[in-house]
């Protein structure tokens, strides 16, 4: 292992950017958005300077460390801030940077007319540096403190326009259920200090080669719960559909590209946890597969061109999810889904920003209509984004995901039937839903009213677009090309050690069939979408009705946890009022009571004074004789 | 005669004493019942004097009446500022301070 003295500059140079463009206030309008834009360029110059510094190297000489200061020491436990970017890390830092300086460029010109773009870009540019934090950390502590950090972000960018009140409460929402995965982060580190006596990456997969099963169980499922309340996983989904309040770049960058996608990161960063306990990878498989359906099949009912998105990048990521549950020759898939999913997710995204740039903020896609011939740009690109998330050979997708079903088929018996189903189940609703989003928004007759005036996006818009839709063509052929994403992780998640599957179908049978499956749900779609009523239809299944309504999600949360704890915060400001005030009032009652008995004694006579010293002194007198006698 | 009649006279002076001083309201009043309490302690001091045959009673006494001297120069001077601005000598009329 190398040291480098440059991974500092990696976060130092958006958090320094980010603190001028803050501080500087009113002062950094005019070139705040074009500074945080460099800043953000640079950075990925840093990034390819990296990349390009571990290709020069081999073996164990690729990942690099800097010790930037001894942060805490206190008895046992002894931490290092430090910066560790190996293998894994530095597929991210690129995304990171390079996905979020084209949405930097992006939202130059979609932000145009805010009068608070400076600071936008200022808190874009905090995002990047805790986000690069969260992936540079060395141990779980680092990675504890861009992983808040990129949570502050998310939470002051959804309510970047706090001024609507559903904004505020869509932001306050995505904290709370953040708040709640991240107490599993906390608990997970408590236990590896406890049980190892370390924090750090080293020191925990030292420690777990001979911890008890138990605590490795229990580390897993605290590491799940984190990873889903960051990336939106059943039971914490619920917060990323309302998270599309905030301004289109930030829906694209956060909340598709990387920081949702933070819990896959864990968990791959945690392999030598999950190898090590079958437990814990039983329940990352659940819990991915349910939100591969859920986030499908929600995706099927919303009008709400982000929503729809929302519900696809949930849906995405528990693919990936799933994917880390598949033992060690799952984690490279995973991470290749994560990238070709940046590449393709930010691009629709964008696209969407596009369409409702031009169409006055309208959202509602039953309002579109036939916009491909007047944004031929933003159609072609979202189109490309559209046959990457199918898996439509050879766009980027179709080796991400097909990887991902085989090995969910290849993993045996009745478990590798369900979970290989299910994803190819996910993948038919997925082409379902995007078709739909894709024919209500570019295809058909004009749904709009005369007075919007739809139009193609300035260069600064659709030059980004461009950019992903390339790496929506190419990035899953160059990362797969050769085994390239997997070999290139190797070192870190130990794929070697894994044991041969047993090869349940082939890869071109599982190709046919995902890509049948995708035709019948794209072609459906196609059927059912002929016509677009304006309004959405009333009488629907019963099935389309739970699914508009997040299958019940908000309602769930809501009896389940929200109501009893309100209760319970109800009853505890009742105890307070009335038990602890209570107490302190009833002492206060009694001395007051006391005092109005004994004031009467005080009633300005010297007599009775006098009487009561002579009485004193008498029964003083008479103790003393009874004492002594 | 029996030495205890002089502590039998003694406590009979101080009762009467601490009795005015309860029971009366003029301030007059109320400092002789003081002055003849104190002279009754010292009556009951120079007596245990003789009783134990040593000086240590009569020492005590003169300090009694040093005291019992500088407390009338004061006493009297208050009562006699009261009485003039109140033109009433009664104890309980000087009561103002309470409520």
């Amino acid at each position: 292992m190398r040291t480098s003295s440059h991974l500092v500059y990696l976060i130092a140079l958006p958090l320094f950017s980010s603190a001028i463009l803050l501080l500087l206030g009113r002062m950094a309008d005019k070139w705040g958005h074009i500074f945080a834009t460099l800043i953000s360029a640079s950075a990925f110059g840093v990034g390819v300077f990296e990349f390009m510094a571990m290709h020069s190297h081999t073996g164990a000489n690729r990942a690099a460390t800097q010790k930037l200061f001894e942060w805490i020491s206190v008895g046992n436990l002894k931490v290092d801030a430090s910066l560790l970017l190996d293998q894994l890390s530095i597929c991210f830092v690129l995304l990171i940077t390079g996905v979020g300086t084209l949405i930097h460029i992006y939202s130059i010109a979609y932000m145009d007319h805010d009068k608070d773009r400076r600071r936008f870009f200022a808190y874009l540019n905090f995002f990047i540096a805790a986000m690069l934090l969260l992936v540079l950390g060395n141990s779980y502590l680092n990675l504890y403190v861009g992983w808040e950090g990129v949570g502050l972000a998310s939470y002051l960018l959804i309510g970047f326009w706090n001024h609507n009140q559903t904004y505020a409460v869509a932001a306050k929402k995505a904290f709370i259920a953040n708040r709640i995965g991240d107490v599993g982060l906390s608990l997970a580190i408590m236990i590896c200090f406890t049980q190892f006596g370390a924090v750090s990456f080293d020191g925990v997969k030292a420690g777990a080669s001979h911890a008890s099963p138990a605590a490795l169980t229990a580390i897993g499922a605290m590491l799940l719960l984190a990873a889903a309340g960051k990336s939106a996983q059943f039971p914490l989904q619920s917060w990323l559909g309302d998270a599309m309040a905030g301004p289109t770049p930030v829906s694209a960058l956060i909340h598709a590209a990387t920081m949702v996608t933070a819990g896959v990161y864990l968990i791959t960063r945690s392999n030598f946890i999950f190898d090590a306990s079958s437990t814990a990878r039983i329940l990352v498989v659940t819990v991915g597969v349910i939100t591969l359906l859920f986030g499908a099949i929600v995706g099927t009912a919303k009008d709400d061109i982000k929503k729809a998105l929302a519900a696809s990048t949930m849906s995405q990521i528990g693919y990936m999810i799933l994917a880390t549950g598949l033992g060690p020759v799952g984690y490279a898939f995973a991470i290749m889904h994560l990238l070709t999913h940046g590449f393709f997710k930010a691009g629709m995204f964008l696209g969407a920003g596009s369409v409702m740039h031009g169409m006055d903020d309208e959202i509602n896609m039953r309002k579109y209509g036939g916009l491909a011939k007047l944004m031929p740009i933003t159609a072609v690109t979202f189109g490309l984004g559209y046959l990457a998330i199918l898996g439509v050979p050879p766009f980027a997708g179709f080796y991400s995901k097909d990887k991902i079903i085989e090995t969910a088929f290849n993993q045996g018996g009745g478990k590798g039937i369900i979970l290989g189903g299910a994803a190819l189940l996910g993948a038919g609703i997925t082409a379902f839903y995007m078709t739909r989003v894709v024919v209500l928004t570019f295809a058909g007759a004009k749904r709009w009213k005369d007075g919007s005036h739809p139009h193609e996006s300035s260069v600064l818009m659709w030059g980004p677009m461009v950019v992903l839709a390339i790496g929506s063509i190419a990035s899953g052929f160059l990362l797969s090309a050769g085994g390239a994403l997997v070999n290139w992780l190797q070192p870190v998640v130990n794929a070697s050690h894994a044991e041969g599957g047993k090869e349940l179908m082939k890869p071109l049978v599982v190709s046919v069939l995902a890509l049948g499956i995708v035709a019948l749900g794209a072609g459906y779609a196609i059927i059912k979408y002929r016509t677009v009523p304006e309004v959405a239809p009333e009488k629907v299944s019963i099935f389309t009705k739970i699914a508009r309504k997040d299958l019940y999600q908000d309602i769930f949360n809501d009896a389940v946890l929200v109501k009893p704890g309100t209760a319970l915060t109800a009853g505890l400001v009742a105890t307070d009022h009335h038990v602890i005030d209570g107490a302190v009032r009833l002492v206060g009652w009694v001395i007051g009571e006391v005092s109005d008995v004994l004031r009467k004694l005080q009633n300005g006579y010297v007599r009775s004074y006098a009487l009561m010293m002579f009485v004193g002194v008498f029964i003083g007198a008479l103790i003393l004789w009874v004492v002594t006698a | 005669m029996d030495i205890s009649n002089y502590l039998y006279l003694s406590i009979i002076l101080f009762t009467i004493g601490a009795l005015g001083v309860l029971i009366r309201r003029n301030a007059i009043v109320i400092f002789m019942c003081i002055e003849l309490m104190l002279n009754a302690s010292n009556l009951a001091l120079v007596t245990f004097s003789r009783i134990h045959g040593n000086l240590d009673g009569q020492v005590a006494s003169f300090f009694t009446m040093v005291v019992a001297a500088c407390e009338v120069v004061v006493g009297l001077a208050i009562i006699v500022t009261i009485y003039r601005s109140r033109r009433s000598a009664s104890v309980d009329d000087a009561s103002l301070l309470k409520n």
